[in-house]
C-alpha cells in the first residue's frame, strides 16, 4: 500500500483510458458533422488485429500503429460508401460494420492466438517522470498517451476556433442549410467519417501492441461501444470524453485491484466487472443532465441521411 | 456600388423549364431584372415560383432555358457559383444554424479569413446602415424570428449581392417590422442592387416593387407594373378569375363558453421554448375568437396545452364545454367535441405515409368508422371522397399517400377532415399557411360558416390580414403572456401591431423583451 500503490493506479487508469479518449473523440468528430457511426467495436477490433499483425511480422511497433491507422480508414470508408453514397441506414450499416468488423478481426487473427510481442519502452519526459504519485502515470508513458492528449485540444481547437471545424458543426447541425449555403455535405461527412476510422485504428492499435500486448479474440471488448456512448453522455465535448474515459479506465483498475488483492468481499466478481461501465454511465449522466446543454451540444442532424434537392 | 444608366439586365431568364415525374413545375419561364429594379415574383402555392427561385440560385437545375447575367450567358450548377456571381438569397425557411452565434453564421457564408471579431464589426457596420439591429455575439435559437431574418439579409448583404432573392419575406413579420423592412429593401435597391420579391400578398407588391411577373401553374400569365393595378386585377392575373370575398356575419350573441383556459402557467424545459404564465381565454359557441403573435412567442406551448399534447397538473386550467380537462389526453377531449389542426401538416396533422382514408380514420374515426373494434373501410373512404371533393382536394384519390399532396392541398385536406366532424369547438393554427389564395379564401369561408352554425373556433395565426378578415375577437400573444380581448370592429392592425410586441396597457410586467421582430 501507500504512495507506490496509489501511483500504479493511477498510471494504469491512465493506460486504461487511452484507446477510449482516441476512439470517442475521432467518433466525436464524425457525430458532430451529423454521422453516427455505430461500427467504432468493428473498427477497432480489425485495426488492432491488422497492427498486431503488421507489428509482429516487422518487429516495429510505429508500423503497427500505421496500419491499425490504415484498416480504420478502410472500414469507415465502407462505411461511408454505405451510408454516405448509397444514402443506406446509418445505424443499420453502423451495427453491421461493428459485427463484420468484429468477426473479421477473430478470422485474421486466427494465426495470432495468443502470440506475444514484446512491450514497447515507454518515453520518459526527463526529471518530470520522477515526480512522486503522478509521475509515472503523466510523464512515464506510452507515445500514445501523450498523443490521446493533444488530440483532446487538438479536436477542441479545431471544431471551436477554426472555420473547417464551424462548418463541420454547421454540417451536422442543419445539412439542408449548409447546402443552400454552398458547402459539400457529403465530401464533409466522408472527411469526418475517415477520421473517425482511423482514430478508432489506432485505438485498436493502442490495444494490441501496447496495452496487452497481445491478440486475443474479442480483447476489444466492448470499448468502442463505450467509447460512443462516451461521447453521448459527454455531451460531445471533448474535455468531457476525456472524464469519461479516466473514469472509466479508474474504475476498470480499481475493480480488477480490489478482485486481485485477495481481500474477501461478499460481492460477486460479475458484479465487479460490471461496475466500471455503470459508474461511467452514471457519471456521466448526472454531469450532463442539463437539457440546454444537450440541445446545444448534440449535432441536430445525427444520423439522418442527407438528400440534396434534384 | 454605382450603376451605369446603359446597363444590360442584371438577369435575363428564356424558356425556363421544370419537369418534375408528377407535375411541370416551370413551363417556359421569362424574367428579366435590371440593375436596381425590385421586381415580384407572384403567383399561388404551387405555381412554380420557389421553383424558379430555386433554378436561379443554382440548388435546382433546369431541364431547358437559359439563364444571362449582366449579358452574358451563364450555368449555375451550385448555389457556391450563384454566389460567386453575386447573387444572394433570404430562404422563407431561414437557413441558419440555431446552436451558432450570429458571428459564426455569417463567417459560414463568407469567404476568405477566419477572423470573427472583424467580421463582429462588419455586421455592425452594416446593419447600422441599413437600420437591420442584431448583435453578432448571440446564439441563433435565442433571436426572434423576425431577427433571424435580419441575420439572413446581414449576411447575403455581406457578400455585396448584385440580386437579392427574397422568399415570402413577411410572412413572418409584424406590420412595424415590415415597414423597416421596405426601407431597408428600397435603400438597396437605390445602390443598383437588383431584388426578386416573391410574394402572394398584393398590397405590398403594390407598395413595394416596380415590375411584377405573374405565375400560374408553371407558366407566366402576364407581367405587369403594380402601381398601375389594383389589387382586385392582380388577383385575377394570378388565380384566373375573381376573388370570391368573404362575408362576415353579425357578431355572435354570446353562445355558452366551450373553451375557458385559466391562469394557465405552464413552465417549459425546452431551451428554445417559451413559459405560459397567467393566460386566461374564454371562446363561446359562434364566435371565432382569434390569437395574433409573432410566432416563438408561446403559440406551440399554449396549442400543446389545449391540444392535450401536454396534459396539465392544474385540471381547471383548460376546460372544455365545463368539463375540466387539464390532465386529459388529446382522445379524451376529441370525445368531448374538440377537433384540432395544427401547424405542421405532415407528421403531426397527419401521417405522410400513410394514405388518405388511413388519416381520415386516425380523427374521425367516431363517425362510425368502427364496428367492435374492426375498421368499416367503406364508410372511411366514403368521408375521405367526400373530404376530397367538398374540399376541392387535388390528389390521386382516396388512396394516395398523404405526403404526395402538396403542402396547400394537405392542409385542406385536414381542415375538411376536422371541420366534418362536426366539431363544438374547434382548434386550428395557421390555418392558411402556404395555402394558395383560392384556397385560403375558401378555408375562411367554410369557418365562418361553421361559425354560423354555433361552432366555437380559435385560430392561431401569424397573419393578422387573416385574422382581421374572420375573427369576432382578437387577443394577442407575447412572450408567453395573452392580451385583453379585442372585438375586431374596434382595432385595427396598428393597434394590434404595437400589441405584438408586448406593449399593451397594463401589460402586467415588461420584464424580459418579448419576441420583437
Amino acid at each position: 500500500m501507500g504512495l507506490n500503490f496509489i501511483s500504479s493506479i493511477l498510471f494504469a487508469t491512465v493506460v486504461a483510458g487511452t484507446p477510449l479518449i482516441i476512439v470517442a473523440l475521432g467518433e466525436l468528430v464524425t457525430e458532430k458533422a451529423g454521422v453516427l457511426n455505430l461500427g467504432a467495436e468493428g473498427t477497432m477490433s480489425v485495426g488492432a488485429v491488422a497492427a498486431f499483425a503488421v507489428a509482429h511480422h516487422t518487429g516495429n511497433p510505429f508500423l503497427g500503429i500505421l496500419a491499425g491507422m490504415g484498416a480504420g480508414i478502410l472500414m469507415s470508408l465502407l462505411f461511408g460508401i454505405s451510408a454516405l453514397t448509397l444514402m443506406a441506414n446509418q445505424v443499420a450499416s453502423g451495427l453491421a460494420l461493428s459485427i463484420f468488423g468484429v468477426g473479421l478481426s477473430a478470422f485474421i487473427g486466427k494465426p495470432y492466438e495468443s502470440v506475444a510481442l514484446a512491450s514497447v519502452e515507454p518515453i520518459r519526459i526527463p526529471l518530470l517522470h520522477k515526480i512522486p504519485l503522478f509521475g509515472p502515470a503523466l510523464f512515464e508513458q506510452q507515445g500514445l498517451v501523450y498523443f490521446s492528449w493533444v488530440l483532446i485540444v487538438a479536436v477542441a481547437w479545431f471544431l471551436y476556433r477554426t472555420k473547417a471545424g464551424l462548418v463541420l458543426r454547421a454540417v451536422g447541425e442543419s445539412p439542408v442549410s449548409a447546402h443552400s449555403i454552398g458547402y459539400g455535405v457529403v465530401r464533409i461527412r466522408y472527411q469526418a467519417v475517415l477520421f473517425g476510422g482511423a482514430m478508432a485504428g489506432i485505438g485498436g492499435a493502442f490495444m494490441s501492441v501496447f496495452y496487452t500486448p497481445m491478440w486475443v479474440e474479442g480483447m476489444v471488448a466492448g470499448r468502442g461501444w463505450i467509447a460512443l456512448s462516451l461521447v453521448v453522455f459527454a455531451t460531445w465535448r471533448p474535455a468531457r470524453v476525456m472524464i469519461g474515459a479516466y473514469l472509466f479506465g479508474g474504475c476498470m483498475i480499481a475493480q480488477m485491484f480490489v478482485q486481485g488483492s485477495g481481500v474477501r468481499i461478499n460481492i460477486p466478481a460479475q458484479f465487479l466487472s460490471a461496475m466500471p461501465y455503470a459508474a461511467t454511465v452514471l457519471v456521466l449522466v448526472l454531469i450532463s443532465r442539463n437539457r440546454g446543454t444537450i440541445r446545444l451540444n448534440s449535432p441536430a442532424s445525427l444520423g439522418q441521411t442527407f438528400l440534396p434537392d434534384a | 456600388m454605382p450603376t451605369e444608366t446603359p446597363a444590360p439586365p442584371r438577369l435575363e431568364i428564356k424558356g425556363i423549364r421544370k419537369v418534375y415525374p408528377s407535375v411541370i413545375a416551370n413551363d417556359g419561364i421569362d424574367l428579366t431584372v435590371m440593375p436596381g429594379e425590385i421586381h415580384a415574383v407572384l403567383g399561388e402555392n404551387g405555381a412554380g415560383k420557389s421553383t424558379l427561385m430555386k433554378v436561379i440560385y443554382g440548388v435546382i437545375r433546369p431541364d431547358e432555358g437559359e439563364l444571362r447575367w449582366e449579358g452574358q450567358p451563364v450555368t449555375i450548377p451550385s448555389p457556391g457559383q450563384a454566389r460567386d456571381l453575386g447573387i444572394g438569397m433570404v430562404f422563407q425557411h431561414f437557413s441558419l444554424f440555431e446552436t451558432l452565434s450570429v458571428v459564426q453564421n455569417v463567417a459560414l457564408a463568407i469567404p476568405g479569413e477566419f477572423d470573427l471579431p472583424a467580421l463582429s464589426k462588419r455586421i455592425e457596420e452594416v446593419s447600422t446602415r441599413y437600420g437591420l439591429p442584431v448583435d453578432p455575439r448571440r446564439l441563433v435559437h435565442a433571436l426572434s424570428v423576425g431577427e433571424r431574418q435580419r441575420v439572413e439579409i446581414i449576411r447575403c448583404l455581406l457578400q455585396n449581392p448584385r440580386l437579392l432573392i427574397l422568399d415570402e419575406p413577411t410572412s413572418v413579420l409584424t406590420p412595424q417590422a415590415v415597414r423597416k423592412l421596405f426601407e431597408t429593401l428600397r435603400q438597396l435597391a437605390s445602390e443598383g442592387v437588383s431584388i426578386l420579391y416573391i410574394s402572394h400578398k398584393l398590397d405590398e407588391i403594390q407598395e413595394l416593387c416596380h415590375k411584377a411577373t405573374v405565375l400560374r401553374n408553371g407558366k407566366v400569365t402576364g407581367t405587369c407594373t403594380p402601381s398601375q393595378e389594383t389589387p382586385k386585377t392582380m388577383a385575377r392575373m394570378m388565380i384566373g378569375e375573381d376573388l370570391p370575398v368573404c362575408h362576415h356575419g353579425e357578431p355572435g350573441d354570446g353562445g355558452e363558453v366551450r373553451l375557458r383556459i385559466e391562469r394557465l402557467s405552464q413552465p417549459t424545459e425546452d431551451p428554445f421554448g417559451t413559459h405560459l404564465h397567467g393566460i386566461n381565454l374564454e371562446v363561446r359557441a359562434g364566435e371565432i375568437v382569434g390569437i395574433a403573435g409573432v410566432s416563438g412567442n408561446g403559440q406551440q406551448e399554449l396549442l400543446r396545452a389545449i391540444s392535450g399534447e401536454e396534459p396539465l397538473a392544474d385540471h381547471q386550467a383548460v376546460q372544455m364545454c365545463g368539463v375540466p380537462v387539464g390532465h386529459f389526453t388529446p382522445t379524451r377531449r376529441r370525445a368531448l367535441g374538440m377537433c384540432f389542426v395544427p401547424e405542421e401538416r405532415l407528421g403531426r396533422g397527419a401521417v405522410p405515409r400513410l394514405t388518405l382514408t388511413e388519416n381520415i380514420l386516425l380523427t374521425a374515426y367516431r363517425k362510425g368508422m368502427l364496428f367492435s373494434g374492426l375498421i368499416k373501410w367503406g364508410v372511411a373512404k366514403k368521408f375521405a371522397e367526400d373530404c376530397i371533393a367538398r374540399f376541392d382536394v387535388k390528389c390521386g384519390g382516396a388512396n394516395s399517400e398523404a405526403k404526395s399532396l402538396s403542402g396547400g392541398n394537405l392542409q385542406k385536406f385536414i381542415v375538411g377532415r376536422e371541420i366534418m366532424q362536426e366539431p363544438r369547438l374547434l382548434v386550428l393554427a395557421q390555418p392558411t399557411w402556404g395555402v394558395d389564395v383560392g384556397a385560403s379564401s375558401f378555408i375562411r369561408r367554410t369557418l365562418l360558416d361553421l361559425r354560423n352554425s354555433g361552432t366555437a373556433i380559435l385560430v392561431i395565426s401569424e397573419e393578422l390580414e387573416e385574422l382581421f378578415e374572420i375573427c369576432d375577437r382578437i387577443v394577442v400573444i407575447a412572450k408567453g403572456t395573452l392580451s385583453p380581448s379585442k372585438v375586431t370592429s374596434e382595432t385595427g392592425v396598428e393597434e394590434i401591431g404595437i400589441w405584438m410586441s408586448g406593449m399593451w396597457p397594463d401589460a402586467e410586467k415588461p420584464g424580459d423583451a418579448p419576441h420583437v421582430a
